[in-house]
């Protein structure tokens, strides 16, 4: 077995017992790295220099008798739109294509202090808007399972390099299912902790009261570890949750006695594919073979989730968005008029369609006139969602549901209407909704090959429910091949 | 169409977008199907309910006004498309 392929925690301990040099584990990745990243493209910049100047000091310390952290020497990516002092950031941007951030996101500094060799930035839809990856302005990531396929979005490319092994481990970001669906897509496991569970602070915009990050891993165990390293106060983020600090790797316990798994057979029936539904139902049986309690519940708001996402995301990415104006940082237009004609061309050479069209869409459900119609209705029926969602966890420990109706796609195939790319997300936006903590583990295969993932949700910062659970449903459900061949 | 081109080219405006020509029609349709989808929310009985801005119960979170070490000017400079004299350079605003 080669390196690359090994867990966190698996790799982690080979370098404490210096079974392995730190230099052995860069040079094993980075060779896996030119292997393979040009099929896959999931990079947008790598960080060679650094994380080799980093291995050399984090070996002298562990060589010295210094502990290096609970990731101490594990090669990681990180997901661009999160800052990194004096990396590229660019959110995949035209706008941000030479934003050299200046100081470290809230996640960088923790997974500094942990150990961990930050080695590369990775590609996104731009600005976290879609799930496909396409709407990257710089290339187009692809499905290590599948080259002719997308590997889901917004995080794809972080999804792409753990499934093909170009990192142990990734951050990414979630604001309607930017985690867990391109995780789904690529067999890794994805996890969007509770609402203010991780700071925010370094991380680029989108939809500031639904952006949360969390790690892309090759297994459950490997996100509890990486949620202890992420998970925390943070007074620089004023959304940032202020709990004891909890160890996650304690429901790292293959048990499910007992649990009450809340179904929704209902809300998984329209519009999902045949071998999701039957992969829904087998997941089912494995849990309940393992001696969950299975209860079917339903919830009536939650098939309004998607038009609320919309408009409570696009609304807050109009705002948000409004700081690229081409006077302090990012694209300025080369010719223009006047001060009003700056602003106007650098953002419209700067944005690509999708990030356009949603900052019309936002400012359209903002404007006067419309704001009740929609803003407030939406912001209304999502107290709606949480409620039912509150309820239902006074009867349930957890709720599983597919990640995705669907298996992913070819390339092209939704980039044309919008809306049917939007429908995509019906089974992860409720969480954001909600700031409730979902996370997908691989379940099984499509006829096709393809990976389906099941999503786990539960209440509202109780992460160790929902780690052992889907840590359980990991161990019982059996998928022993769970690489791609590339 | 839920949305009118001029309403399209208003939006455009407001966000200091330009729109061109050959793509406001794609455009209007696919604001319009996104608009009418949203529709759906018209269903729903809201009478009554409060409005989540956010799902934390949390307010005016305030920090101390205390002086504490800020960024390296050049540095952030750097980012700025032009620069002179240790400000961020933009063209003339007044007439």
């Amino acid at each position: 077995m080669n390196l690359y392929e090994l867990s966190v925690s698996e790799i982690a301990k080979k370098i404490k017992e210096k079974e392995v040099t730190i230099k052995e584990v860069l040079d094993s990745t980075f060779s896996r790295i030119e292997q393979v990243e040009g099929k896959i493209d999931g990079y947008v910049t790598l960080m060679k220099e650094s994380a080799y100047k980093r291995a050399d000091n984090l070996q002298e310390k562990l060589n010295i008798g210094e502990d290096i952290g609970i990731l101490g020497g594990v090669p990681i990516a990180v997901k661009d739109n999160i800052c990194t002092d004096g990396t590229k950031t660019t959110c995949s941007s035209r706008m941000l294509e030479n934003f050299v951030p200046f100081y470290n996101a809230t996640v960088i500094e923790k997974l500094n202090d942990a150990g961990a060799i930050i080695i590369g930035k990775t590609n996104m839809d731009e600005f976290a808007m879609g799930s496909s990856t396409e709407s990257s302005y710089f290339k187009k990531t692809k499905n290590p399972w599948n080259l002719e396929k997308v590997p889901g979005g917004s995080s794809g490319g972080s999804a792409a390099v753990v499934s093909s092994d170009m990192a142990y481990a990734a951050l990414g970001t979630d604001t309607g299912g930017s985690i867990r669906q391109p995780a789904s897509f690529c067999s890794v496991v994805g996890l969007k902790p509770t609402y203010g569970l991780v700071s925010r602070y370094g991380v680029v915009a989108y939809a500031s009261s639904l952006d949360q990050v969390g790690p892309l891993t090759k297994n459950v165990e490997d996100c509890a570890l990486m949620l202890n390293v992420l998970a925390g106060h943070d007074k620089k983020d004023t959304t940032s949750a202020n709990l004891n600090s909890k160890d996650y790797t304690r429901a790292i316990v293959n048990d499910v006695k007992g649990k009450k798994i809340g179904i929704l057979k209902k809300f998984v029936d329209e519009g999902v594919s045949k071998d999701i539904k039957q992969a829904y139902e087998d997941s089912i049986k494995v849990l309940e073979k393992a001696g969950a309690e299975i209860i079917e519940i339903d919830l009536d708001y939650i098939k309004y989730s998607l038009p609320v996402y919309y408009i409570i995301a696009t609304a807050e990415a109009s705002s948000n968005l409004g700081r690229y104006d081409g006077i302090r940082f990012g694209h300025r237009a080369k010719d223009f008029k006047d001060l009003d004609d700056l602003y106007v061309k650098s953002r419209t050479e700067g944005f690509g369609e999708e990030v356009k069209r949603r900052i019309m869409l936002g400012t359209y459900v903002l404007s006067s006139g419309y704001y009740d119609a929609f803003y407030k209705r939406a912001s209304s029926v999502r107290t709606l969602i949480i409620e039912e969602f509150k309820k239902a966890f006074e009867k349930v420990d957890t709720i599983m549901i597919p990640t995705t109706p669907n298996t992913a796609f070819k390339f092209g195939e939704k980039t044309n209407n919008p809306l049917e790319m939007y429908l995509e997300d019906i089974y992860t936006v409720p969480v954001n909704i909600a700031g409730l903590p979902g996370i997908s583990v691989p379940a099984e295969f499509d006829s096709n090959g393809m990976p389906i993932g099941m999503q786990f949700i539960s209440n509202a910062f109780n992460e160790e429910v929902l780690l052992q659970v889907a840590y359980s449903f990991e161990q019982n459900i059996g998928l022993n091949e769970n690489k791609p061949k590339l | 169409m839920s949305v009118s081109k001029e309403e399209i080219y208003h939006i455009a405006k407001l966000s200091k977008l330009e729109v061109s020509e050959n793509k406001i029609d794609d455009l209007t349709m696919k604001i319009s199907d996104i608009v009418d989808f949203s529709n759906t929310l018209a269903q729903v009985n809201v009478d009554g309910v409060k409005p989540t801005a956010h799902i934390l119960d949390i307010k005016n979170v305030f920090k101390k006004d205390e002086i504490e070490p800020s960024f390296d000017r050049e540095k952030i400079l750097q980012n700025a498309p032009e620069a002179q004299g240790g400000c961020v350079s933009v063209p003339k605003v007044v007439e």
